[in-house]
């Protein structure tokens, strides 16, 4: 399944988003959205990941 | 001294955490300014956030996280609530910008996402304008806090507009009051806390300073002074000369 992972394009085998993050070694305190719409981390096992999908996952970082 | 919804500020220093020179730097700035809050933000994970977060978590301070960079109300309350995830907070400042070169808040946007917020439990902390009906309608929209520019952010201008700045803390008497952007100096700061204002926010003046922890100390320290100051009543200004010194006793001597 192709999906865009902070807005790089890539090939991935994971069908849920919980999988995706396992897959790309995003293992930290993460914050995610698929599809411009928040997914809280208790709900990401069971959100299926369809082709096409735009999924971010934020981190903390400096701010002011 | 007001509350930040229910929070009495350690101190009223709330520091931001970009641009410093390094990690070492910035967590020493903090260290010696006993600035009581940080703010943080959300960005792409790109394996520098989690060092990040531990750093920030072992200072002990409070974390204020923040939309900076959201154009659109749907940017932003996303933005929020993955930063509530993140960060473990109700708090929130809320940036929603309007304008690309001034960076000024779009205040119709950040009062309907103010009031968004709010009803799903956010401490918002508004990101605004020094204009009064403005500050009202975030009001209504269930924020407890006003934070209006000083200058634009980054431009080290200082209180652009003391005269509405004042205007908001006579019109909001109980409302906690943050200025937040454009202090450059030390003396904007303890300006701003002289007109009785309960905090100050500010990053690039120290983080950009030649000696980002000399100046984190310099802004503790005035905005301290502007603290006690509004506290101790200070005497109006006058145009003509009034001696301090007594005449009475004077010795005849000419």
């Amino acid at each position: 399944m192709k999906i865009v992972i902070n807005g790089e394009p890539r090939e991935v085998e994971a069908e849920t988003l919980a999988a995706l993050l396992a897959e790309c070694g995003l293992s930290g305190r993460v914050a995610t959205a698929v599809n411009e719409s928040f997914v809280p981390s208790s709900l990401r096992g069971a959100h299926r990941l369809h082709d096409g999908d735009r999924v971010e996952v934020l981190a903390p970082m400096q701010g002011g | 001294m007001r509350a930040f919804y229910g929070t009495e500020l350690p101190n009223p220093l709330m520091l931001g955490t970009a641009q410093y020179p390094s990690p070492a730097i910035l967590e020493q700035a903090f260290r010696a300014s006993g600035a009581g809050v940080a703010t943080v933000s959300l960005r792409r994970e790109s394996g520098a956030g989690q060092t990040f977060w531990s750093m920030i978590r072992d200072l002990g301070v409070l974390v204020l996280p923040n939309t900076a960079g959201c154009h659109t109300v749907k940017e932003a309350v996303t933005t929020a609530h993955m930063a509530r995830e993140v960060f473990g907070t109700p708090w929130i400042k809320l940036e929603l910008i309007g304008h690309t070169d001034s960076l000024q808040p779009d205040v119709f946007g950040l009062v309907e996402a103010a009031r968004i917020l709010t009803e799903d439990g956010f401490q918002v902390f508004p990101y605004t304008t020094d204009d009064l009906i403005v500050g009202e309608r975030l009001l209504a929209a269930g924020c407890e806090v006003l934070m209006p520019w000083g200058a634009p952010i980054g431009s080290g201008r200082g209180l652009n507009n003391e005269y509405a700045l004042r205007a908001m803390r006579a019109e909001f008497p109980d409302v906690p009051l943050v200025v937040d952007a454009g202090i450059g100096l030390p003396s904007h700061a303890a300006r701003a806390m002289e007109l009785g204002y309960d905090a100050v926010l500010l990053n690039t003046a120290v983080a950009r300073a030649g000696d980002p922890v000399e100046m984190a100390c310099a802004m503790a320290l005035a905005i301290q002074a502007g603290q006690l100051a509004h506290r101790a009543d200070p005497i109006e200004a006058r145009d003509m000369a009034s001696a301090s010194t007594p005449v009475i006793g004077k010795a005849f001597l000419s």
